[in-house]
């Protein structure tokens, strides 16, 4: 599978961009994954990952910046912590938000081209 | 509380510090409670051995992540037995921390000194269930507590909606943003258990944000065991 701008996503979802708007043009987007478990995103997220997620805290950003995900989606009107929003601007991890639910936001992307890597 | 030793708390939050914070705030027994590991509470223990008993008592404990990524407070009666609790946690954790995305693990001793750093990834979940970890703090002959119960996050209400009846937990913990009343409103469920409510210390400036008062014959772990159990007379005090 192809590789999806960032930005394509976030137009196409209605996303609500918390951090990170100047880099949504030049992020590319490899593939996605889904999980609320810390632990599992750990082991099993791939670089270039777009995560969706209910989870909303600082250690979210913590997980990107190890896996070097694209970005994180926060579904279903979760809203981040404050201190999530100021290190996801310290490591430059794009955080968006849906009112949508994990199972829609995944259906819509699949529906892009987005995949597994 | 937590020390310097968790990656999430700051450096600063040595044991000596803890404990001068703590007596400088009237408090006469605090828990060591570090995410996965255990090695500053020794540090803690000979620090306070300064101090006469009854002025300062330090309960050996550990903040446990399970493999549902819920916190379970285990405090323990002597350093043996947290220990020992460790090396199950250890057995089942995997990763290696990186200082610079989870933060520092500094091991030190009780006149701040650093010993060396952890290496473990201590903000992980091991793979143990809440049912298997709290098996085995008791059997080590430790306490179980559900950790700040009220929080969005790692909490056993957060991460699986309720407190299950497999779980068999001798208290549960508030964190210092919400009151009992309050609690006992959001979570009628808590009903079921004894109440403490604690600091969670990353900061030294969080020490004393929550305090339980207990009446108890002398500080240790073994009296509030009795109170947690409202036994002999030993209670909680608090409202």
């Amino acid at each position: 599978m192809g590789t999806i701008v960032l930005k394509e996503i976030v137009d196409n979802l209605g996303l609500e961009v918390k951090t990170c708007a100047e880099k949504l043009e030049t992020t590319k987007v490899s593939g996605g994954y889904v999980s609320d478990l810390m632990s599992d995103v750990i082991a099993n997220s791939k670089e270039g990952d777009l995560w969706v997620t209910i989870q909303a805290h600082q250690n979210i950003v913590a997980i990107a910046t190890l896996r070097e995900l694209s970005g994180v989606i926060i579904a279903n009107g979760k809203q981040p912590e404050s201190e999530t929003l100021e290190h996801a601007t310290q490591e430059n991890v794009p955080i968006l938000l849906s009112n949508l639910t994990s199972f829609e936001v995944v259906g819509r992307l699949y529906q892009m081209g987005l995949r597994s890597s | 509380m937590h020390t310097c030793l968790s990656p999430c708390a700051d450096i600063w939050n040595t044991p000596k510090r803890l404990i001068e914070k703590a007596r400088e705030q009237g408090i006469h027994i605090i828990g060591i409670s570090d995410h996965n590991a255990a090695e500053n509470v020794a540090p803690a223990l000979r620090y306070a051995e300064k101090y006469g008993s009854g002025e300062i008592t330090v309960i050996p404990g550990m903040e446990i992540t399970t493999a549902e990524e819920i916190h379970i407070l285990g405090l323990f009666g002597d350093l043996e037995q947290v220990l020992e609790m460790q090396s199950f946690v250890y057995a089942r954790l995997s990763g290696k921390n990186e200082p610079e995305v989870f933060g520092e693990q500094i091991i030190v001793n009780e006149d701040e000194e650093v010993l060396g750093f952890n290496e473990h990834l201590l903000s992980g979940a091991i793979s143990a269930s809440l049912e298997e970890v709290i098996e085995r703090i008791h059997s080590l002959g430790g306490v179980a507590i559900a950790a700040h119960v009220d929080r969005p996050s790692f909490s056993v209400i957060s991460q699986l909606g309720f407190i299950p009846e497999s779980a068999r937990f001798d208290a549960v913990e508030l964190s210092s943003s919400i009151t009992l009343k309050e609690a006992r409103r959001r979570f009628p469920e808590i009903a079921r258990y004894s109440v403490i409510s604690s600091s969670d210390a990353h900061y030294l400036h969080w020490i004393g944000n929550a305090t339980t008062e207990f009446l108890l014959a002398q500080p240790g772990l073994d009296e509030i065991v009795l109170a947690l159990k409202q036994k002999d007379g030993r209670r909680i005090l608090m409202e």
